[in-house]
């Protein structure tokens, strides 16, 4: 009975058609030390299948937790602290501004002997530049004796057309003259 | 996640997967690497882990598309994963060699088959889902894997019948 039932299974199996539950049934029976002798066959298969399951993946999975690096994120962090403390420090250490009184007296007189240089300089200075403007005044001039003599040599040129009329009234009394 | 949600969601179907790249590339070593391949993309992935309905059927797709990737590319260069999965066990060496010499055979003709039976034979026979689970995987009707699954089956028995009437005779 049980036999035919396998044989039954079988067929079945082999179309494709058992469910989970009947195929555990063959493999429970050809697992057994039973098994008829024309189903040997069947029995490598079977054990196969059954042994192929026991293999298993031993090796371990170098799971890393991946390593983002915050280095920039830090590198922003001390930027902006490096900025705050560039606007802050001035304004918390320097408060008093230095002044002349604040300093040894050799260094005030370095002080005001630089400044009266300087202050002579300057004067120096402004009259080179009125003689400078003196120079601009005599480029003007200049410029107004170029027009005069622009206009001279219009006169002139007026002269010689006048002069060239002169000649040709002195030919023609020439030729008068010489007819006479 | 963390890694220990991640061990403990892997873990069940951790050996399928391998099971199945071995059956599909045959050598240990390829196996293994592909294996750790699989799961170090859904450790990088683990963000999204939560969004698949069926992880062991996401990492089980995974596997075989990489595997057969991976043969693919071995062909185009005129490579053959070469195995080397000789062990030296000397336990009841008697009994092992009988054994183990028709449980080969299974294998080797099992290795004829073409990568689709091959695939679906594993993930029925081997690992023992149901049809709904094996079509999410292949991508096929659970009419076309019926059939593929026959003719895998038949196959396998009527080679083993062969070397088997051999033996005998």
């Amino acid at each position: 009975m049980v036999l035919n039932s396998i044989e039954n299974l079988l067929e079945k199996y082999e179309n494709g058609e058992t469910s989970i539950k009947e195929e555990q049934r063959l493999k429970d029976y050809f697992a057994s030390d039973e098994v008829a002798p024309h189903l040997e066959s069947y029995r490598v298969m079977f054990q196969y299948f059954a042994s192929t399951k026991q293999e298993l993946y031993t090796k371990d999975v170098p799971l890393k937790p991946k390593k983002k690096s915050y280095i920039y994120q830090w590198i922003s962090v001390a930027a902006v602290v490096v900025l705050m403390l560039g606007i802050a420090l001035p304004k918390v250490l320097g408060d008093d501004p230095l002044t002349v009184a604040d300093l040894p007296k050799e260094e005030q007189i370095v002080y005001y002997q630089a400044q009266e240089a300087l202050a002579m300089l300057g004067a120096n200075f402004n009259k080179g530049v009125s003689s400078v403007n003196a120079l601009g005044l005599v480029s003007e001039n200049m410029n107004e004796g170029v027009s005069n003599i622009i206009m001279a040599s219009d006169n002139f040129s007026k002269g010689v057309e006048q002069a060239s009329h002169v000649n040709k009234l002195a030919k023609t009394t020439s030729k008068l003259i010489k007819n006479k | 996640m963390t890694q220990t949600d991640f061990v403990k969601l892997v873990m069940p179907f951790k050996d399928k997967v391998y099971r199945l790249a071995k059956r599909l590339l045959v050598s240990n070593e390829e196996a293994e690497d592909a294996t750790q391949e699989i799961l170090m993309k859904l450790w990088r992935n683990k963000a999204k882990i939560g969004e698949y309905k069926n992880v062991e059927a996401f990492s089980m797709t995974m596997t075989k598309n990489f595997c057969l990737d991976r043969l693919k590319s071995k062909q185009a260069q005129n490579l053959k994963i070469v195995h080397s999965n000789y062990q030296d066990k000397n336990e009841s060496l008697q009994k092992e060699v009988e054994n183990k010499d028709s449980v080969d055979w299974v294998s080797r003709i099992i290795e004829e088959l073409p990568e689709q039976q091959k695939i679906i034979l594993q993930l029925r026979d081997i690992e023992e889902y149901d049809f709904d689970e094996i079509a999410k995987v292949v991508d096929m009707n659970p009419t076309a894997i019926r059939v593929a699954l026959s003719r895998a089956r038949k196959t396998i028995r009527e080679k083993l019948t062969k070397t088997h009437s051999y033996g005998v005779k």
